[in-house]
């Protein structure tokens, strides 16, 4: 019963959110592309470090941070939302009653999904923007191909990619949580269902950004 | 039985239960009664444990329901069906599943076993050929009837149904409530039922609470509502000039 309830929310959180992913890494890869080498144009910097630098901030910061903020957007409202529905319509009272212990039950599910899949969805975030960032510039001869490919291969830190999964596994776990709890304890009707989700997606936020900057601070000193 | 001994309940500064004394016997459909407001959810859900009350307790034969501990709660839980008032039936499962949901949960019957007992309680209440439908899909006495099928299917040994024929037509109500009746005397269930339904209080009430303005205002039987004096019962019974002069005339 869990283990299908956490396929179906993998399966949500997942496949449910590819595009919008892929969508935005795409053209967070290019906007840093074109910035970054505007502001090294001109100096003395080789171009292949365009490449370096793309590939260090998109793993480091921008694949987890960028992608979480968004995933907080869809995902945890509807989270919060799924479950402040069944608050709201007795469902939880009706498995309380037939003693079903419900916060785990529809909880946890969905903190292992998102703990799961989130990390699957920043890398995927990662090579995109990457891919994103050579999209955008090669063609219109920022750098060229070969400089870009020796930039995103020099100076490669393991440790920089355990970051960034650091991140989408506090992340995910983030998200699922605050989200989940808003839903759990919301009260009266559709308007306070709103402003549940609402919070939901506020709050993880802002737990996102805080915890961002507590572990850049713990991992990198 | 169920024993509710001195049950105090306020949400905020609004006092919506006071002083509430009632046993509710085995093997008896024991109706609580009383007009809309008047406290009659609240009760059930303190009476469940869905609600703690301000101050009271609940006696589950001789266990202090009140003070048990999660895991105590959880094994009387599982002697415990209730129909709720809006059936909060799970919208994303069809009829079948939600009828199942509580066998998933807590039995490891062969799916054959389930399903016949799915079959057996749909048959109870009377509806077939709805097993693969979804809850909006079916009209709002056949989701009743569902909700009542689920409550059953695990042979409970206490029943709370709130409401359970409202939004029901005459025929569909007395079928229901037969069959709470019987199954209640069948298998020696501590039934609780609420309802404004006269019909049902006529039929099935052994035992009658009368709540008014959260206070318990009268208690007896069947028999003893036409005879008995208690104004705040005749006022709720005979609310109707139809009624009033059925009674009149029955005098
Ligand atoms: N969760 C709650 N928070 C605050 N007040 C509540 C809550 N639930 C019920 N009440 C109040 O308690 C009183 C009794 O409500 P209750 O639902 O028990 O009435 P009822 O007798 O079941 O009525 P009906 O026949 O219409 O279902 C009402 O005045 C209601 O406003
Ligand atoms: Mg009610």
């Amino acid at each position: 019963m869990y283990w299908r309830e956490t396929m179906r929310q993998m399966n949500d959180i997942g496949i449910g959110s590819l595009i919008i992913v892929a969508l935005i890494s795409t053209f967070m890869g290019a906007v840093m592309a074109v910035q970054i080498s505007y502001q090294l144009g001109g100096q003395f910097i080789p171009r292949y470090y365009v490449g370096y630098l793309v590939r260090d901030i998109t793993i480091i910061e921008l694949a987890p941070t960028i992608t979480c903020l968004v995933l907080a957007g869809k995902v945890g409202s509807n989270m919060a939302a799924e479950i402040g529905g069944m608050r709201q319509k007795e469902h939880i009272d009706a498995m309380e009653i037939m003693g079903v212990n419900t916060s785990a039950f529809l909880v946890m599910p969905k903190i292992l999904a998102s703990v799961l899949v989130v990390p699957i969805l920043v890398s995927l975030a990662a090579i995109v923007s990457i891919v994103g960032a050579y999209i955008a510039a090669v063609p219109t001869g920022l750098f060229t191909s070969a400089e870009y490919v020796q930039g995103i291969r020099v100076f490669l830190e393991p440790w920089n990619v355990f970051i960034m999964y650091v991140k989408a596994v506090v992340f995910g776990f983030i998200l699922a949580a605050i989200s989940c709890y808003q839903g759990y304890f919301v009260q009266g009707g559709s308007i306070e269902l709103g402003k549940a989700s609402t919070a939901a997606v506020v709050m993880s936020n802002i737990a996102i950004l805080i915890a961002d900057y507590l572990i850049a601070v713990l991992l990198t000193s | 039985m169920i024993r509710a001994e001195g049950i105090y309940k306020s949400f905020g500064d609004q006092q919506v239960l006071e002083d509430i004394h009632i046993n509710f016997e085995a093997g008896k459909t024991n109706l609580i009664i009383g007009r809309s407001g008047a406290g009659k959810t609240v009760l059930l859900k303190i009476l469940v444990g869905l609600y703690p009350p301000t101050s009271g307790k609940v006696w589950y034969s001789d266990v202090d329901f009140t003070s048990l501990d999660k895991k105590s709660v959880r094994d009387i839980r599982m002697q415990v069906g209730m129909l709720f008032q809006g059936t909060a039936l799970f919208d994303s499962m069809t009829v079948e599943e939600n009828i199942r949901f509580p066998m998933d949960m807590f039995t490891n019957r062969s799916m054959k076993e389930k399903i016949d007992r799915v079959n057996y309680c749909l048959d109870r209440v009377d509806l077939s050929g709805v097993l693969d439908k979804y809850p909006s899909q079916l009209s709002g006495g056949m989701q009743k009837r569902v909700g009542i099928a689920r409550a059953i299917v695990l042979k409970p040994k206490y029943l709370f149904c709130d409401e359970p024929n409202s939004g029901l037509d005459p025929k569909t109500s007395m079928v229901i409530d037969k069959l709470i009746h019987d199954i209640t005397i069948e298998n020696n269930i501590t039934t609780i039922i609420n309802t404004h339904d006269m019909n049902s209080v006529m039929e099935i009430g052994d035992n009658i609470a009368l709540l008014h303005n959260g206070r318990l205002a009268w208690e007896g039987n069947k028999g003893e509502v036409l005879t008995s004096k208690n104004q705040v019962l005749q006022d709720f019974v005979f609310a109707s000039p139809f009624l009033q002069k059925v009674r009149d005339l029955h005098a």
